[in-house]
């Protein structure tokens, strides 16, 4: 690029345009993250004003915290591992394999990604203990003699849970560069005489390298920061250091405490995201890329086709079937299988404060999820259109910072809220904190989405567009959008999806009245009664539904908008 | 090259904007902007004769338990004119716990839900002011935990195990009639409890241990109960919806509340005549509910009146079918369903919340090293 004619001018304008792109992000990350959580963990750390940094020692060298750390760490590693071990597969099936229907699980491997662990929690219980289909398969079989397979509250279980939540992530955000990379290099390095495994390694996996770290870094945090999973499915005796924040904060009030293992797990998180930014610069690489459609290929052989095969038969294994369970109880009644429940939710009107019509919740969730997809879509896109143009320090910085947020505890960020957010303007019981909390967790999946499309832009496409005149605007509307158009919408219905389904900040700033469904799936399980068991599983598989349903309307919708070229 | 059509965003722009707006017509979004009426009221309410200018919104801190029927809270918005804005924080400890590091700039005028386990920790914190509502000499003194009355108690609702009452008939096994029997072999692996580092019942049941074996010997009962192969869940829904027998799992005693059965009865269709789950009185552990006004409100006498309103027998009475837990008003009466199914113990264990306070964390932690290291 510095090639250019016009260099010194191009390059001064595009500093330019990129600090101007950076104000919103930096903006919305200082006021609604670094803000509140910087207040909470100040509050710890300094109860008199001045900093006591006896605490961290404290905490640091305490066997019990070293024991929470180690287990943080190595769950997080394995699942990490494990998530991309079975679904690096999955990724080449959706994005290259042509097959009936396609799309549709496409569509519905993510739906899993987006369920409150809450719901999910349950449906594993159900699914790991012993009265699972898989112990009543086997004593089928087997007779009395059957084993009982009983994997509740073991890690075991915890890793599971982790690869059925993350499954999409890798699936998403590496399937998507996969199905952009023209197959012919393959092709050609395969008439060159490599094998297919050879011609995969030398040739796809450079190309996705940056995609696969992307993917790894999302699970990692995620993995890292579990919360619910390790709560319900581990059992009492495990806990990773979010639970043990979440634990010193609304337990003990041992704001010293959580705010050292905030710091730890901060710490934690921006080290991991700093070896992936190095690893996704190194890697990054620009090359030709095809329309999606044009990559699919049909399985012709049969090993092709038992790849593909025993691909869907780990989705409908891992992913369908606690999605199963969940639409089985939802239709379990005293009186054998029905649609009760669903009844219920639709007609009891049981006219207190919490328990709305479940139209309403409903309706809160679309709206709000909408809300948040629009804030997260802006501050999302500006970043990684200013990482793209930029690629200084500062847009790197600012695009890791992005991602912090998925990063730290909800409740550190909910807590940090309630202390931060009272002036100039009281926002505390204001409804629009609940897109704004949902934004920042769906923003770093904007970035995400769209940062290896942008950087695999022909950079010499856009200098030619500026050569010819084009202003930063200009070379960014003719060149960048029509190619991320694609990427843009897979983010927004991700970014929709994760609102929709996010419960652990939502569940701080949502106001009695305006509950979301994850909320009020809350409220019912939170209750004793068949009813309120069955209406809890019938909205959870309705939430399922429409999340599913989100995700296929955006994988449709990219058809009829987005160029071909 | 097609260019790109934003056309769908702007739709979903518009969709939004249209919903906030709709939002923002009904929802003011700031104290500020609270003027006007909100949220509590239907129409019924709304078109009732002009309310005065100068109407009050109370904001009622509470847990995400709190429940109220909209028709009893809106009789006390057409009686006084007073809005009421409910806000859950969490659970009760996460209630709390905000509220108290919020204590500068308060989120509410009142705080409800702090419980016998948390009052000390409320009361230390001096997040109350003092009120002596005239509606309490209809509450038995028992329930007055605080002399100097900074909280107020509402509702009172026992934790206790339940039992699953087909399988004890259909096993031929008796019901367990003290905390002791659980270590017994005869109960091996029928028990489901919560952790109590997580949960409310859960330390509740540890109070419980803790009163009936004394300091020196509730550890050994959890050793026993360890041997007898106990399960431990952080949450009262995964015991009571995945582990109890009575509801879906295989364990016939579990860690509930009081109101437990005949909240199975309530919510069941049909109705049962005999509730299908029981309560074993020995093992309850009192939990009173509080309410406070907080310091720093702007609504004193409103929220005093408030306090009134939730000792009344219209609010009281409203209690056991919303949130499942006995009213402290000896006046309100009990619907039926709470009168043939529920029991409130005669005799159940307590515990000062002051040495509650105090001994909270190390209890917590003696337990933690015992049952799950």
């Amino acid at each position: 690029m510095s090639a250019t004619p016009t260099g010194t001018t191009a390059r001064t304008a595009r500093r330019g345009a990129t600090l101007a792109l950076l104000v919103v992000p930096a903006g919305f990350l200082a006021v609604f993250f670094v803000l509140p959580v910087g207040t909470i963990v100040w509050t710890g750390l300094a109860p008199e004003g001045s900093p006591e940094l006896g605490v961290l020692g404290r905490v640091l060298t305490d066997p019990s915290v070293r024991g929470v750390a180690w287990f943080t760490l190595w769950q997080a590693v394995v699942s990490t591992g494990l998530t991309l071990a079975v679904a690096l597969p999955g990724a080449y099936v959706l994005s290259r394999v042509a097959f009936r229907g396609r799309r549709a699980i496409q569509a519905a491997v993510t739906v899993p990604f987006v369920l409150p662990t809450v719901v999910v929690g349950s449906a594993f219980l159900a699914l790991l203990g012993p009265r699972s289909p898989i112990n009543t398969a086997m004593t089928v079989l087997l007779g009395d003699a059957a084993p009982t397979l009983d994997l509740r509250r073991s890690v075991t279980a915890i890793l599971l849970a982790h690869v059925f939540f993350n499954y999409a992530v890798v699936v998403r955000t590496v399937g998507g560069l996969w199905a952009l990379i023209d197959p012919r290099l393959e092709d050609a390095a395969r008439v060159l005489g490599a094998s297919r495994w050879q011609a995969f390694r030398e040739v796809s996996l450079p190309l996705l390298r940056p995609a696969i770290a992307s993917a790894a870094a999302i699970v990692f945090l995620f993995t890292f920061t579990s919360f619910g999973v390790v709560l319900i499915l581990g059992g009492p005796g495990r806990a990773t250091i979010e639970v043990e924040i979440h634990r010193a904060t609304t337990q003990l009030l041992d704001l010293p405490l959580a705010s050292a293992l905030a710091m730890l797990q901060l710490v934690a998180v921006v080290a991991s995201l700093a070896v992936y930014g190095r690893l996704q610069r190194q890697a990054t690489s620009e090359h030709a890329l095809v329309d999606a459609d044009a990559a699919l290929r049909t399985p012709r052989t049969r090993g092709e086709r038992w790849f593909l095969r025993g691909n869907l038969a780990v989705m409908a294994g891992l992913l369908a079937a606690p999605l199963l369970v969940l639409a089985e109880r939802s239709l379990v009644t005293d009186a054998g299988y029905g649609l009760d429940h669903y009844v219920s939710l639709a007609t009891d009107e049981r006219a207190t404060v919490l328990a709305v019509p479940a139209g309403e919740a409903i309706r809160n969730s679309l709206v709000f999820g909408l809300g948040a997809t629009l804030v997260a879509l802006v501050v999302g896109g500006l970043a990684a259109t200013a990482a793209t143009l930029g690629r200084g320090r500062l847009t790197s910085v600012v695009d890791r910072a992005l991602m912090v947020p998925l990063g730290t505890s909800a409740v550190t960020v909910g807590f940090g809220f309630l202390i931060a957010l009272d002036r100039p303007l009281d926002l505390r019981g204001s409804p629009l904190l609940v897109p704004l909390a949902q934004a920042l967790i769906a923003t770093p999946f904007v970035v995400r989405t769209l940062l290896p499309v942008l950087r695999s832009i022909d950079q010499r496409l856009r200098d030619a567009a500026a050569v010819l005149g084009a202003s930063p605007l200009r070379v960014w509307r003719e060149v960048d959008l029509p190619i991320i158009g694609r990427a843009l919408l897979v983010a927004a219905g991700f970014s929709f999806a994760i609102a929709v389904g996010e419960f652990g900040a939502t569940v701080f700033v949502a106001r009695a009245n305006l509950p979301t469904m994850p909320v009020a799936i809350f409220r019912l399980l939170g209750r004793p009664g068949v009813a309120n068991f069955g209406q809890a599983m019938a909205m959870s598989t309705l939430l399922a539904a429409i999340t599913a349903a989100a995700l296929l309307a955006i994988d449709r919708l990219r058809v009829g908008s987005v160029g071909r070229f | 090259m097609r260019p790109f059509r934003p056309l769908p965003l702007l739709l979903a722009a518009a969709l939004f904007a249209a919903a906030c707006g709709d939002q923002t017509t009904d929802e003011p979004t700031s104290p500020d902007a609270a003027d006007e009426p909100i949220t509590t009221e239907d129409d019924a309410a709304t078109d009732e004769a002009a309310e005065p200018a100068d109407d009050v919104t109370l904001t009622l801190l509470t847990h995400d338990s709190f429940d109220v029927s909209e028709d009893v809270l809106a009789s006390f918005t057409a009686d006084t004119g007073i809005e009421v804005q409910v806000v859950p924080l969490g659970d009760a400890g996460t209630a709390v716990n905000q509220t108290i590091l919020t204590a500068d700039s308060p989120q509410g005028d009142l705080l409800f839900g702090v419980d016998t386990t948390f009052l000390s920790r409320a009361l230390d914190n001096d997040i109350f002011i003092p009120y002596e509502s005239p509606m309490l000499e209809q509450v038995p003194d028992r329930y007055i935990l605080d002399p100097e009355l900074r909280a107020t108690p509402i509702d009172v609702g026992d934790v206790c195990l339940n039992h699953d009452v087909a399988f004890f008939e259909e096993a031929d096994v008796d019901v367990p009639t003290d905390l002791a029997d659980l270590t017994d072999p005869a109960y091996e692996g029928m028990l489901a409890v919560q952790n109590p580092a997580t949960s409310s019942p859960g330390l509740s049941f540890l109070m419980a241990s803790i009163e009936r074996f004394g300091e020196d010997g509730y550890l050994e009962f959890w050793e026993g109960l360890v041997a007898n192969d106990v399960v431990v869940t952080d949450g009262w829904s995964e015991a009571y919806y995945e582990e109890f027998s009575g509801t879906g799992g295989d364990r016939p005693l579990v860690v509930s509340y009081a109101s437990s059965p005949p909240a199975e009865v309530f919510f069941a269709d049909p109705q049962p005549d005999e509730a299908p789950t029981g309560v074993i009185e020995a093992s309850c552990f009192r939990q009173i509910e509080f309410v406070g006004i907080l310091e720093g409100t702007a609504h004193e006498p409103e929220a005093q009146q408030l306090v009134d309103f939730m000792l009344s027998t219209e609010f009281q009475e409203d209690i056991p079918l919303t949130m499942f837990v006995f009213p402290v008003n000896e006046e309100a009466e009990l619907p039926e369903v709470f009168v043939e199914h529920a029991v409130l113990p005669s005799d159940p264990f307590e515990l000062d919340p002051a040495e509650i306070g105090e001994n909270r964390e190390a209890w917590i932690e003696a337990w933690t090293s015992t049952v799950l290291r």
